[in-house]
């Protein structure tokens, strides 16, 4: 299959608006008639989902979670970016395009993620009139502050709960739709397959996690809005629930999976500090616009971080990149500290870890001031650390936190199944190779309220003279059946180890081999052992209870199986890219001074991966620049 | 199986005893169990600790216990736990997730029941159903406004202290603490969080009349208590709401059946 993404017509700042006055629009009597699945209800999903049910058509929406608002957006903390220039900082939709694209690495489509950028100010106006409480001035305008990889200050913020400030406008929208009896709710319930019929996505099968019972859902278009999948990890600053079940099974089933293997480590997370951890909890990147990152000199420095004295202290970021110091992009601050750290130069219990220092902000600032910035995250960490940050600096350590990569989607979002969409993170779009900070809430949320309404008529215009198969559809038997007998598989084994013992295997092969920096050995031994993991589970894990009640043993196992078979396509990707750009860091490609070294000629493509019984077909979908020139991306 | 739990470097090891509710069904009869465990480790959160418990239970061939998580930041509000008689456990504005073993000593038996309360029937040992929250939030715990159909963001001025001051009851997780250590069972300071946060706002004044009347109805009809203002809601919420934020409903309420 020839990969078309579908790109409009004209100059870069008119393709949005040329693709919607040629869209095929249907008219609202029609839209009653129509039928979609929304998986997922986070900030993309309950976007979409209220938004398509606004606009008249019939929506079932799915979350695992017992309620909408505990979608995993709930957790993102430092805020949101819009190019709304109201600093007068010289920002423009253009520079915020620019900034997305080179923090990519010039991995990602100009045309997508300009229309991130030309979206990001009315979805501004939007959330402040579903009565988000972002930040203020005194006057009683809206605050910004800066985030990592920029130079202007674009970031919206309600405190430190920025995305749970979101999750809950879009929740309440869901909740006004299910009250105007527009969208159907199904918590509790969790996408285990998707039913095609004739070659197009027509419905879903799903797990009850109350009763167990097995349910068919069929509609005219499905819609994923499923997040990311970091806990491949194990360790990861996403909520343990997470997974990348949905998305792999329609993976399974036909749809394309781009670069799998971009996967953002994120610098400012806690620390591990013992195996049986179930997550790593994140510290907000926005804590870099007053806190200075360093290591001791001297590696076997034993002293407490207040009594190094400062000429002892190296504030590596600042050294090696002066003119974005402290707010360096993700990729570049967590291989940075990875450098120090397995340098000797970590700090804490097991040296694995930085200062991030408020000292100085404190002395200029005062405890006041940062005390309003961060509050919240400082008791945060005074919760789970038991240190007051106001007086000692935080210890912070890299940590597997966003899935760039994802089913590929042209620019109306659909994958390569008719029918089928992917919104947010679970989709490949806009990020490229690196996400930047405080640009995810704003790609979820634009993916859900403005794009996927708009794009998806194009689809069901045709979908509203066709014929509208329901659950009894051969399919959806032939479907049901094979997931049932997973189930059934996984129940049988009856083995000798724990599903959480997989787990912690499986996340360290990829942490060791798929994460900050990788190569073609670690790469290709990695594959081995996940191959060993995957044989080995099949015989040996152990689920008890049954199917036919509330599982979490068996949820977890469901989820893992299919973690285990993406982590391989996570690896061959990981493999088969000769360059390093963005997060991915392939050590035999990088400069004297340990620079990544991307290579355009070879590699200025998106790799989309077809399944093939167990093996991987990839597919290139050449990236053109036109207007922006890919160049080496300094932040020196 | 589970040995790679006692590698834990420079830490120490506690061996607690759980007592904890199970409840096979909705219908069923539950009944506290214990469990010895060992090996649990200080740095351990409260539902680390649980997690290893249950990969206790696998090894022995029996069902695990059924408790909710997901974030385990402090920030979704889907774990509940009743801990030795508390809220979220011993602490005050914390959720369970948030708690860690070093808050107990070895050799300490802890307690762990689900929220009760007739509005959150239990679905399965510490899970209860909380959809209640969903279907007040229903009622009018929104803003109706189509997507497409917002102003310019500056075009409206909304002073600091006002932004602040619902920001301070947004901040609600929808936990279901305040009910479960209410001994009314009363949902007054979830409703009256949701209220305040739309109704202090410019852009909540068109409906906030008919929105207090609907959520408060919607309340009542879900079978939550009346609120006697004991105060003990504020306590344990983990976002620090405070009963000021009760009083404030109360009056807006007054407000609404005189001039809604």
């Amino acid at each position: 299959m020839k990969l078309d993404s579908k790109i409009p017509e004209g100059r870069l700042e008119d393709k949005w608006s040329n693709y919607q006055l040629k869209s095929r629009l249907i008219n609202p009597a029609n839209k009653k008639k129509l039928n979609v699945i929304v998986v997922g209800a986070g900030l993309a999903g309950s976007g979409a989902a209220a938004t398509l049910a606004e606009l008249g058509y019939d929506v079932q929406c799915f979350c695992y979670q017992d309620s909408a608002r505990r979608a995993h957006s709930v957790a993102a903390q430092g805020g949101m970016n819009a190019a709304k220039n109201y600093q007068h900082d010289g920002d423009s939709v253009f520079r915020m395009f620019y900034d997305a694209l080179k923090g990519g690495d010039f991995r990602s489509r100009e045309a997508n993620t300009y229309r991130l950028a030309e979206l990001s100010a009315p979805l501004i106006d939007h959330y402040v009139q579903q009565g988000v409480p972002f930040a203020r001035e005194y006057g009683g305008v809206l605050i910004n502050r800066s985030f990592g990889g920029v130079q202007v200050e674009r970031t919206f913020y309600a405190r430190g709960q920025t995305g749970q400030q979101l999750v809950l406008a879009a929740y309440s929208q869901l909740y006004k739709m299910v009250r105007a009896k527009k969208v159907k709710m199904m918590v509790r319930h969790e996408m285990l397959d998707l039913v095609l019929i004739d070659g197009k996505a027509k419905g879903i099968i799903a797990r009850d996690l109350v009763t167990g019972q097995i349910k068919r859902f069929a509609a005219d278009a499905v819609v994923l809005a499923t997040g990311g999948y970091s806990r491949v990890f194990r360790l990861s600053t996403l909520a343990i629930g997470c997974n990348g079940s949905a998305i792999w099974k329609a993976h399974k089933r036909g749809a394309y999976f781009a670069a799998p293997s971009f996967t953002q480590i994120h610098p400012t997370a806690l620390p591990q500090t013992s195996d049986s951890q179930s997550k790593l909890t994140l510290m907000s990147e926005s804590l870099r616009n007053d806190g200075r990152i360093w290591v001791p000199k001297d590696k076997n420095d034993t002293r407490n971080g207040n009594d190094i004295p400062e000429e002892e202290r190296d504030y590596y970021l600042e050294r090696r990149y002066p003119s974005f110091g402290n707010l360096a992009p993700r990729d570049i601050s967590s291989r940075a500290a990875k450098e120090r750290i397995d340098a000797g130069h970590g700090v804490g219990n097991l040296k694995n870890a930085v200062y991030l220092d408020f000292k100085h902000a404190i002395e200029r600032f005062g405890r006041d001031v940062i005390e309003d910035r961060y509050g919240n995250l400082f008791s945060m960490y005074k919760k789970i650390t038991g240190i007051d940050a106001y007086k000692e600096p935080m210890k912070i350590s890299p940590a597997a936190h966003f899935s760039m990569g994802g089913l590929w989607v042209d620019y109306e979002l659909m994958t390569t199944i008719p029918g089928l969409y992917a919104i947010g993170e679970c989709n490949y779009a806009d990020h490229g190779a690196n996400r930047l900070g405080a640009n995810s809430l704003l790609q979820a949320s634009i993916d859900g309220y403005f794009i996927l309404p708009n794009t998806i008529n194009n689809y069901l215009e045709d979908a509203l003279k066709q014929d509208h198969p329901g659950v009894d559809h051969p399919e959806f038997d032939k479907v049901e059946k094979e997931v049932k007998s997973q189930i059934e598989k996984i129940m049988a084994v009856k083995g000798s180890r724990t599903v959480d013992d997989f787990h912690r295997e499986l996340g360290k092969v990829m942490w060791q081999e798929c994460a900050m920096s990788r190569n073609k050995q670690g790469l290709e031994r990695a594959i081995v052992q996940i191959k060993q993991i995957h044989a080995e589970f099949w015989k040996e894990v152990r689920v008890t209870g049954t199917d036919n009640e509330m599982n979490s043993e068996l949820e977890k196992a469901l989820r893992l199986a299919d973690f285990i078979e993406l982590s391989l396509l996570m690896c061959t990707d990981a493999l088969q890219r000769d360059e390093s750009c963005g997060a991915h860091f392939r050590e035999e490609y990088q400069t004297e001074e340990g620079e990544a070294v991307r290579n355009d000629e070879d590699f200025a493509y998106v790799s989309a991966w077809e399944y093939n019984a167990g093996d991987f077909i990839l597919h290139k979908e050449k990236l053109e620049f036109e207007y922006v020139q890919p160049s080496v991306r300094s932040y020196k | 199986m589970y040995s790679h739990l006692c590698v834990v470097i420079n830490k120490h090891i506690m061996k607690v005893t759980f007592k904890i509710w199970r409840q096979d069904s909705p219908k069923s009869k539950g009944v506290l169990k214990s469990y010895e465990t060992d090996g649990i480790s200080e740095d351990m959160s409260f539902l680390e600790a649980l997690d290893h418990l249950n990969e206790i239970l696998v090894a022995k061939n029996e069902k695990v216990v059924a408790f909710e998580y997901d974030c385990r930041e402090g920030i979704c509000g889907q774990c509940g736990l009743f801990i030795n008689g508390r809220a979220h456990g011993p602490h005050e504005h914390t959720t369970a997730c948030q708690l860690h073993m070093r808050s107990f000593k070895d050799g300490d038996t802890i307690v762990v029941e689900p929220w009760r309360a007739a509005a959150f029937p239990i679905i399965k040992d510490l899970v209860v159903d909380r959809s209640a929250f969903d279907r007040i939030i229903e009622k009018g715990g929104y803003i109706s406004a189509k997507t497409g159909t917002a102003p310019e963001a500056n075009a409206m001025l909304i002073p600091k202290e006002i932004a602040d001051a619902s920001m301070d009851v947004a901040a609600c997780i929808g936990c279901g603490a305040c009910v479960a250590t209410c001994k009314n069972a009363s949902a007054a300071l979830f409703t009256s969080a949701k209220i305040n946060h739309l109704n202090k706002l410019p852009q909540g004044k068109p409906e906030q009349h008919r929105r207090v009347l609907d959520m408060t109805a919607q309340m009542e009809a879900e079978g939550f208590g009346s609120c006697t203002l004991t105060g003990a809601c504020e306590v344990e919420c983990p976002a620090g709401i405070s009963i000021a934020s009760i009083a404030e409903m109360n009056n807006r309420y007054v407000r609404a059946k005189l001039l809604g």
